[in-house]
């Protein structure tokens, strides 16, 4: 370890650059491209500690590290408690590699306002960063909540036309969850007399606590993620948010229910996530059939690209909830390469309407002939989207498939339909794009690809193929912390049980 | 050398596909050509190092480990592997080599020649994996090839279609292997070839519960792996996209529809012979799921006019035999087949390629004939080709089918009968099909424009070369290695696992005579009456479908299954999407969700806002209510008290 507290650092130089741009007065054009620079400078660093971070972990280790302690409101014991472990590591690198693509993305196509656009997403990012890294319920609360306001701001303000609605509705979903998770921390507080999240793994509630407390935190968690039925505020989010907007929301707000879910759900209240794990299996099951079935009928772009998100999210809820290492790992691989591929496809879309100013699906088509650049770079999405072997897409799903298998072979089987759902309605989204006749003139005068445009979404093309060739690189350092949390998770288990007349959903159950 | 056989074609790939632009066409024609013969050679050498010796492993690096459950890149150089490695590689570099000529008018060049090389990268990952994620990694690799080049020709609206429907078909199947795969891991507790098949016998007993019922695990295993088999090699229930693959060029429908991908779940089956060994059942399953679609493909065949969905449909109903082959333990067999086969069928295709450029783009043949003459060298090319698929002395197909046959009819059982029946009805239709195809398009009258006559011509030298190679393999490919793949002293040695009571290939060789005639004795009359149809009787054929109009209409639509699926599946999927999205998301969810709160709390919000009316008088009421009411509540609350 080394004196240099490493993680405040990360998530407070985001701050740093929000401090210069408010100080950046002229001209409107001179502060715009001011701030601009100054958002972008600074994200790039704040991803050079990620990848330094990166670089200092070590995979062997289960522990939390690079912890930062101190208190900060003594009387009730709440302390600043920063922390790193294989769990949240990749969240962390997913945050601070996207900032920087999002700030680049805007660069041309936020023209209002720019100055308080970059503070937004300067601020979201720290927010971001906080919340992966806190290890005390009131710090990550704070973090947590905190992230919807810049979010907020970012769909209300530099959305499309329904952005008020859109932002509105964000809002009332997300914040009806955490008010109930508010709660369910006060009861914890309340109850083990702590707000430190280390300690309330060790230390879980009775078990009829543990059930209200699992529904509370689940509320939250669920809204976020999102999971059938309370995902309906995720379509007119993404449909209404600016492109930028959209993969920050997809790329990394999601995944901050399923890291709550392995934060909080399974280690604090393993018997409650047991019992519920059946209910989560099949709201999973229904979200993924379900919302792909949506999916294939959707005329809007980014409408069609939302629900493809709930559905592969599905996954990870699935994965999550069978408590095996398959399931688990497979889980936070698919959130990372959902947020990899789903942020990319955003940005393709993106793309497109920077040029023609709409996402209806029928405007387009045939673009592979003016812009053959991006019909490479889409395919390539498209397919890791589908889930292709080769791609990080393929990896998650099929881990998590494989925990649900070893739980319940029904429940894949029916998971995997969403496999082929998602095959259809991606490859006929892509046919309908940029194959096919040239119908609109506009559409088929678009210049291809910048060089700007070209470097970010390559940048993405080459993680995914990476994590999807050379999976490892992120397994080898998830595991060591999902093995610990899942031994903790069957021994609380078994003790609850009085040790031993439980059966554990574990592998090889089924077969006899 | 196994890495230059495997490694060559995706060099070229990325050559080709990263750089294609820079280099030029031409160059990228060079590059990958030229990889993909040193592969082939490469290969053949191979073949001969593995084929006395024993296979090995090569482990390139780990690919997935998570848990107990761990993927490595490897090529596992097996006898039955360089088999297949040999086919893939000679038979797609000549079809690159063909494909010079055949696209040279194609103003995307390059990027066909980067998609074939691709795919014959991901083939050759397919059969040389050493566990089943590596296997489902080539397994759906080709797919994307398949879909890539089915609709390379992509203003097409039908080729868009197509290549939707291969793509999203065959992940129908794949979802059977995946679950395979699955429970694989879940009995064995790894995903390696050796561990499943060294333990497979350990397990033949296993059960395991689903929904209360004990199910025999490894049958249920082989029958999700035969799910994936169905898919990739468009057996019935699962084939009707390989027709619509048709709207691929050419050169496409010889390597990846006829030679090399679809005989992957023939590969798939016989690679797990040690595991299908002991389910009895899911190889009754798969020998009746072969007959079937030998059946039904042939019919169909009998009844098409576009020359290249002939010879589809007859792709379908020889991979009918194979899989049928396989259902009695002829793995052997059924591997000599997919060898032959892939020669001669690929000859075919690329010939009936060869005939459409001369026709100017015609496939119809009922606008085809009398151009025989015209085309000597192609027409000459096309008669080995289909000698070879009637299974006529002593072209491959004859050993290979005949071998077939011998087998089911050795295996003595029920379904073993059915495959021989239906096997040796298939012989005389394999036989009329391909004399029909011959007879429309190059003899008897020409049908076509006389301007479209007038520009036929016989193709490149860069077309005909490789067709030579070709019918070379479709001549001699039979008795040259037909003591290799079913003699007595085969070459599979541990690869294929045979359990003794199952040696149908070792029984077939003491069939009688009258059943070793029998396959050529059919593809004679089968010839002659396809004579007696399109040549002799030219009117016979428009007689004989109005005579017997339904079962006539039946073939010829290929028996309903596209519409029926239409209408049950794609319809049906569509509209469950619209209510789910209109009723669910916006009625229901949205409505008593997050609308209706809203719409509860302007109400609310709109009667509390009421009571701000700006009004002192209002306001001075309000209060003296107010402390009326509280003044009358502690009073009579204090006087409770007492």
């Amino acid at each position: 370890m080394f004196e240099f507290s490493l993680l405040s650092a990360m998530t407070f130089l985001p701050l740093a650059g929000v401090v210069i741009i408010l100080f950046i007065r002229g001209e409107q054009e001179y502060v715009a491209r001011n701030s601009r620079y100054v958002a972008l400078f600074t994200s790039v660093f704040t991803f050079a500690f990620g990848l330094f971070m990166f670089l200092q972990f070590d995979s062997a280790s289960a522990e939390f590290q690079f912890v930062e302690k101190s208190n900060w409101f003594k009387p009730f014991g709440i302390s600043y408690h920063m922390g790193v472990d294989g769990i949240s590591l990749f969240f962390i690198l997913l945050s601070v590699f996207l900032t920087p693509i999002c700030i680049l993305a805007s660069w041309e196509s936020i023209k209002v306002r720019v100055k308080e656009y970059m503070i937004a997403f300067l601020v979201l990012e720290t927010f971001m960063i906080g919340t992966f890294c806190a290890l005390d319920t009131v710090l990550f609360y704070t973090f947590f909540e905190g992230v919807l306001i810049p979010m907020f701001l970012i769909i209300g303000i530099w959305g499309g036309q329904r952005r008020v609605y859109a932002s509105y509705k964000f809002f009332l979903y997300t914040l009806l969850g955490s008010v109930l998770m508010l709660l369910a921390l006060l009861t914890l507080y309340a109850q083990v007399g702590s707000t430190d999240i280390i300690v309330l793994m060790d230390n879980p509630v009775a078990r009829d606590l543990q059930m209200w407390l699992w529904l509370a935190f689940f509320a939250s968690f669920a809204v976020k993620m999102p999971m059938w039925p309370v995902h309906t505020w995720l379509p007119d989010a993404h449909v209404e948010a600016p492109t930028a907007g959209s993969v920050i929301l997809a790329g990394v707000l999601l995944k901050m229910g399923g890291y709550g879910f392995l934060r909080f759900s399974l280690p604090m209240f393993p018997e409650a996530s047991l019992f519920f794990a059946p209910m989560v299996y099949w709201l999973s099951i229904i979200a993924i059939i379900y919302t792909s079935l949506i999916a294939l009928v959707q005329e809007d772009m980014k409408k069609l690209i939302a629900y493809s998100s709930v559905a592969h999210m599905g996954f990870v809820t699935l994965g999550i909830f069978t408590a095996t290492t398959q399931g688990v790992e497979g889980g936070i691989f698919q959130m990372l390469s959902h947020g990899l591929i789903s942020a990319a496809l955003f940005l393709c879309v993106g793309v497109l309407y920077d040029r023609l100013h709409t996402r209806e699906i029928l405007r387009y088509g045939g673009l592979v002939k003016n812009m053959p650049k991006y019909a490479t770079v889409f395919m390539i999405f498209v397919l890791g989207s589908v889930g292709l072997p080769g791609t990080s897409g393929f990896i998650g799903e099929f881990l998590s498939l494989l925990g649900a298998f070893q739980v319940d072979m029904l429940i894949a089987a029916l998971a995997s339909i969403g496999v082929v759902l998602g095959a259809a309605y991606m490859l006929i989204l892509y046919r309908r794009v940029i194959f096919g006749v040239q119908v609109n003139k506009d559409a088929a005068g678009m210049p291809d690809l910048n060089n700007r445009e070209y470097g970010i979404l390559l940048s993405i093309i080459v993680l995914v193929l990476w994590l999807g060739l050379f999976p490892n690189v992120v397994l080898d350092r998830v595991s060591p912390s999902v093995d610990k949390l899942l031994t903790e998770y069957h021994s609380k288990l078994e003790v609850a049980a009085g040790f031993g007349n439980v059966i554990v959903g574990v592998e090889g159950e089924q077969v006899k | 050398m196994e890495l230059l056989a495997v490694f060559l074609p995706l060099f070229a790939f990325l050559i080709a596909g990263l750089f294609g632009k820079k280099i030029g066409d031409r160059m990228s024609q060079c590059v990958t050509c030229s990889a993909l013969v040193v592969a082939a050679f490469a290969s053949i050498l191979l073949f001969f190092d593995v084929v006395g010796g024993h296979g090995y492993t090569t482990v390139l690096s780990p690919w997935i480990s998570s848990g107990e459950f761990s993927a490595f890149w490897a090529l596992r150089i097996d006898q039955l592997s360089v088999v297949m490695i040999c086919v893939v590689n000679i038979i797609s570099a000549c079809v690159h080599i063909y494909s010079i000529g055949y696209m040279s008018h194609d103003p995307c060049k390059a990027r066909f020649m980067a998609y074939l090389s691709f795919f014959t990268f991901v083939m050759l990952m397919l059969v040389t994996a050493d566990n089943l994620l590596q296997l489902f990694f080539g397994w759906e690799g080709v797919g994307l090839a398949s879909y890539l080049l089915i609709g390379f020709w992509n203003n097409r609206d039908s080729a868009n279609s197509a290549a939707i429907k291969a793509f999203v078909v065959n992940r129908v199947g794949d979802l059977g292997l995946v679950l395979g795969i699955m429970l694989l891991f879940v009995i064995f507790g790894s995903i390696e070839f050796d561990i499943i098949f060294n333990n497979a016998q350990l397990h033949s007993q296993t059960m395991f519960t689903f929904f209360g019922y004990d199910l025999h695990a490894l049958t249920v295993v082989c029958l999700l792996l035969f799910v994936g088999a169905v898919g990739k090699s468009a057996q019935l229930g699962l084939h009707t996209w390989l027709p619509d693959a048709m709207e691929g060029p050419t050169p496409v429908s010889a390597l990846i529809h006829a030679a090399t991908m679809v005989t992957a779940g023939v590969f798939l089956v016989a690679r797990f012979s040690p595991v299908f060994e002991y389910a009895p059942i899911a190889l009754m399953v798969v020998t009746v799921f072969g007959a079937l679609t030998a059946f039904m493909a042939a019919t169909i065949a009998m009844t098409q006019f576009d020359i290249k969905r002939v010879i589809a449909y007859s792709t379908m109903s020889q991979l009918g035999y194979m899989f049928f082959a396989l259902g009695v333990s002829a793995y052997g067999a059924a591997m000599f087949h997919l060898v032959t086969h892939a020669f001669f069928k690929s000859l075919l295709f690329l010939g009936a390629g060869s005939v459409i450029h001369a026709m100017s783009d015609e496939q119809d043949m009922r606008k085809m004939g009398g151009i025989y003459k015209k085309i000597p060298v192609t027409y000459a090319l096309m008669l080995i080709g289909s000698l070879a698929l009637a299974g006529i002395f002593p072209f491959a197909g004859y050993f290979s089918k005949d071998i077939i046959l011998e087998a089911v009819w050795a295996d003595h059982t029920w379904f073993g009968d059915f495959a021989f029946l239906i096997g040796i009805i298939v012989a005389f239709m394999t036989a009329f099909y391909s004399w029909r195809l011959l007879l429309m398009t190059f003899h008897g009258e020409p049908r076509m424009s006389k301007d479209v006559m007038s520009r036929v011509r016989e193709s490149s030298s860069v077309i005909l070369a490789p067709l030579f190679i070709l019918a070379a393999g479709a001549v001699f490919v039979g008795f040259v290695f037909y003591n290799m793949f079913v003699g007595h002293h085969s070459i599979w040695h541990e690869t294929i696992i045979v359990l003794q009571e199952n040696d149908t290939i070792t029984a077939a060789h003491n069939a009688p005579f009258w059943i070793k005639r029998l396959p050529l004795l059919m593809g004679g009359f089968g010839i002659v009456t396809a004579y007696v149809f399109y040549f002799w009787i030219p009117s016979l054929p428009a007689k004989f479908s109005s005579a017997f109009k339904w079962i006539y209409m039946l073939f010829f639509n290929k028996w309903f299954f596209d519409e029926i699926y239409n209408r049950l599946i794609v319809r049906g999927v569509y509209c469950l999407g619209n209510i789910f999205w209109r009723s669910g998301d916006q009625n229901i969810i949205d409505r008593f969700g997050p609308d209706g709160s809203v719409k509860v709390s302007r109400k609310f919000a709109g009667m509390l806002s009421r009571f701000q009316s700006g009004y002192i008088y209002q306001y001075a009421f309000m209060m003296i209510v107010a402390v009326i009411g509280i003044v009358s509540w502690v009073i009579f609350r204090v006087g409770q008290g007492f």
